[in-house]
């Protein structure tokens, strides 16, 4: 470069060095800050005149905060005048995730309540995060017998601490659009058409190319081969993990004909090949667009279909049984061990996660409890949701539930389904790949990116 | 490409102008009328530590944020980390296994190609663009701010819009593509339009800065050689080959290396314009860049010490290119 600095007039120089000073010292400020301000948070329940805050950390919508939830933490408070509950809610899953498992390895910046997903538990349970939790099972009173066998067992580890407390599950179902059905001149009441495909997914493949062949100009019958894929492999017994929770997907008779289906489906013409939650936000619009007519529905797609449909298209989606019951989803409440509010904490948890909260979560989320008490109680049983035409949500969800069996898991699981879904399926559904190809891909990718 | 700061992640401080040299004890010293003694060797003093204390903000950062983050990453890279857990010694395994995955030299020739892809044509216009502002035209102080603005532009902001642009059903380049009577493109599942996208949207960001330093560089250029070229009948085109290329060759240089760095570490564009996918570059791994495929490693399955040695043997790779450079430079210079 050439040299320029050389002949700086005085007046240059002066407003050079101001420059210079002033960024130095924002560049101290920030530095400083920063410092302050990671190990500030790490507990973040500074107890003041007795009253303790307990920090609760939270994805997606759980359904306790006071404005649009079940007002759990004000009910809570005004039980425990002691007690200030402030709640951290980020949007994103997985980022919610990795930047848990950061906080957690560094022992900073953890809320005193962590929640966590079924996908991750097995990661959370597991050799590198285990001794990072509060045994549930000992500490805050929590009634393990209350909530649903499996879902205890999943938040277990291998030397039976129980480190997180059941939510809610993931029981599902299939969404259908009657306005779609009808105009392919197949059945709109649920019953029926949850006969067309009961017991087999082979059924409902052929379902969807009985659609086909008399299918509304541009619309397909399911909105993405990913999300079946998801839906098989969450109805199977054995998924991603062999007996012992070790990964084996290769060996899953779960995956390979989760597998099969989703490429017939993809191959076939059924799916609107689309991605599910993508960003761009093109598969939110084929609700509204009417771009498909079913898609695979644990409890908590409801809420997401009635917010991307919108009003207008209120009375038109109804909701029928799946052709064989299964879990997709569900999280759990964890404490972190190196809070200053530890015991404290699983009380808060344990309350939270009580069959009378999970009755009130669900009138208001629609959240599946995964207490036993509360999935047979009049409440949900009797609830009905108007934006699918009253359909009775509570009794299709808790017999979905009811056929839910238990499945070993591995820590890999929802890396793994990643890359089958997303450079798997969506690359022959979308790129034309040939799915023994596609497989090879898949396979190398996993061995490529998991760690031996 | 990329701002000189953007330098420092390599390890490499800004070229920034050295600090004031301490001015001779002659100058001031004399004009008051102190007597020697305590004063005068604090105020020696001050005048020795006062330029360290000045810079010493930067190095305690770059220390803190440049050369432990290389240190730690160089020994990251020899063991196999997992995140939250303990580390495990591995010797140069994690570099032999990037030498064995289809992977790592896929996200290699990727980022190679959309590199060239964006580079060139950045350049190119670049260099076109400056000689036009470099002109007398009117309004060329609202040409140069307006040259600038797409540098001032967020990557996320210019990304997203592009990606609608792009976008295969419904963006805006598909529908005129369909008007001229094309069929539409596979702008983000398709490899190579994927690439071609990715790389205007380099291009876009980019040209106005790199035509804004060629236009500073063509301004030094002495008038005379203009003057003696136009007496000799030289054309505006051979003006512009031969006197203004020529004249401004260091800084074409100079570009061309910010920018082989910048195209080295491609992350914000390709990752907002795969959307859900733009981590692995795309279903089929189609535009995934070695920055993609390190945050991969790190992020997303948690493995940092191969993510640490993806991030070394970019740089590697960075210093091979400053050497192939310094070497050209030198053998030009001998033969000149």
């Amino acid at each position: 470069m050439h040299s320029t600095d050389r002949g700086l007039t005085p007046g240059r120089r002066r407003s050079t060095a101001v420059a210079a000073l002033v960024a130095a010292t924002a560049v101290l400020a920030a530095c400083s800050s920063s410092g302050s301000g990671s190990g500030g948070s790490g507990s973040g329940g500074a107890a003041d005149g007795g009253t303790v805050t307990l920090r609760i950390g939270t994805f997606g919508s759980f359904g306790y905060d006071n404005e649009t939830g079940a007002k759990l933490y004000a009910e809570y408070e005004s039980l425990h005048p002691n007690i200030k509950i402030v709640e951290s809610n980020v949007a994103d899953g997985q980022k919610y995730w990795d930047t848990l498992k950061l906080r957690l390895s560094r022992d900073s910046g953890l809320a005193d309540i962590q929640a966590v997903e079924v996908g991750y538990i097995a990661e959370a349970t597991g050799p590198a995060l285990a001794g990072k939790w509060v045994d549930l099972g000992k500490t805050g009173g929590a009634d393990l017998a209350g909530f649903l066998d499996w879902k205890t067992k999943q938040a277990t580890t291998a030397d039976g601490k129980v480190v997180g407390l059941g939510t809610d599950i993931g029981p599902m179902a299939i969404c259908y659009n009657k306005d779609l059905f009808a105009a392919a001149g197949l059945p709109t009441d649920r019953a029926q058409v949850g006969a067309l495909w009961a017991g087999s997914w082979d059924k409902f493949l052929d379902t969807g190319r009985a659609y086909r062949s008399k299918a509304p100009e541009g619309t397909a019958f399911h909105d993405s081969a990913s999300g079946l894929f998801n839906a098989v492999v969450a109805s199977e017994p054995v998924q991603y993990a062999d007996a012992k929770g070790e990964l084996d997907y290769r060996n899953s008779p779960g995956v390979q004909k989760a597998w099969s289906i989703a490429t017939a489906a993809a191959t076939g013409g059924i799916t609107a090949k689309l991605r599910q939650f993508d960003e761009k936000g093109t598969w939110n619009a084929g609700f509204k667009n009417t771009k498909f007519a079913t898609v695979a529905c644990p409890s908590w797609m409801t809420g997401i279909i009635k917010d991307q449909a919108g009003p207008e298209n209120q009375g038109k989606w109804d909701i029928a049984p799946a052709p064989v019951a299964g879990n997709w989803g569900g999280s759990f409440l964890a404490v972190p061990k190196s809070g200053a509010h530890a015991e404290e904490a699983a009380k808060l948890a344990a309350w939270l996660t009580a069959p009378a909260q999970h009755a009130k979560v669900f009138a208001v989320n629609g959240n599946i409890p995964s207490s036993r008490s509360t999935l047979t109680s009049a409440a949900v049983q009797d609830a009905k949701l108007p934006f699918f035409g009253d359909a009775p949500v509570g009794r299709i969800y808790s017999e979905a539930a009811a056929g839910i069996r238990p499945v070993p898991i591995s820590r890999w699981d929802g890396q793994v389904k990643t890359f089958l879904t997303d450079n798997g399926i969506l690359d022959i559904e979308q790129r034309g790949t040939d799915p023994a190809q596609a497989w090879d891909n898949v396979r190398k990718l996993i061995d490529d990116k998991i760690a031996k | 490409m990329p701002p000189p700061s953007r330098a420092t992640a390599d390890g490499r401080p800004p070229s920034d102008p050295p600090p004031d040299p301490p001015r001779a004890a002659g100058g001031p010293k004399n004009t008051r009328r102190e007597p020697p003694g305590r004063r005068s060797i604090r105020h020696r003093w001050d005048q020795r530590a006062a330029p360290y204390v000045f810079v010493a903000p930067f190095f305690l950062c770059f220390a803190a944020f440049g050369l432990f983050p290389l240190v730690y990453t160089a020994w990251l890279s020899l063991h196999r980390v997992e995140l939250g857990g303990a580390a495990e010694w591995r010797g140069l395994d994690n570099y032999t296994g990037l030498w064995d995955s289809e992977f790592f030299w896929n996200a290699l020739a990727n980022t190679f190609t959309i590199g060239v892809l964006s580079t060139v044509p950045q350049l190119l216009l670049a260099l076109g663009l400056a000689q036009l502002i470099n002109r007398e035209v009117r309004g060329r102080g609202f040409l140069r701010v307006a040259v600038l603005a797409p540098y001032a532009t967020s990557i996320a902001a210019a990304t997203l819009v592009f990606a609608q642009l792009f976008n295969s059903d419904y963006g805006l380049i598909n529908t005129a593509l369909g008007l001229v009577g094309f069929d539409p493109v596979d702008w983000e599942s398709s490899k190579w339009p994927a690439q071609i996208a990715i790389s205007v949207i380099v291009t876009w960001r980019w040209t106005g800065y790199n035509a804004l330093i060629y236009l500073a560089a063509m301004q030094a250029v002495p008038r005379d050689l203009y003057e003696a070229a136009e007496l000799d009948g030289a054309s505006r085109w051979r003006q512009f080959v031969s006197v203004t290329v020529p004249s401004i060759r260091p800084t074409i240089l100079f570009t061309i290396v910010v920018s082989t760095i910048g195209a080295t570490q491609l992350f914000g564009e390709p990752m907002l314009f795969g959307g859900s996918l733009g981590v692995s570059g795309g279903s089929g791994n189609q535009f995934q860049t070695l920055s993609l495929l390190m945050y991969e490693k790190g992020w997303v399955t948690g493995a940092l010490g191969q993510a640490s040695a993806i991030a070394w043997v970019m740089l590697l790779l960075l210093l091979l290119a400053g050497a192939l450079r310094a070497v050209a430079v030198r053998t030009r210079r001998r033969k000149g």
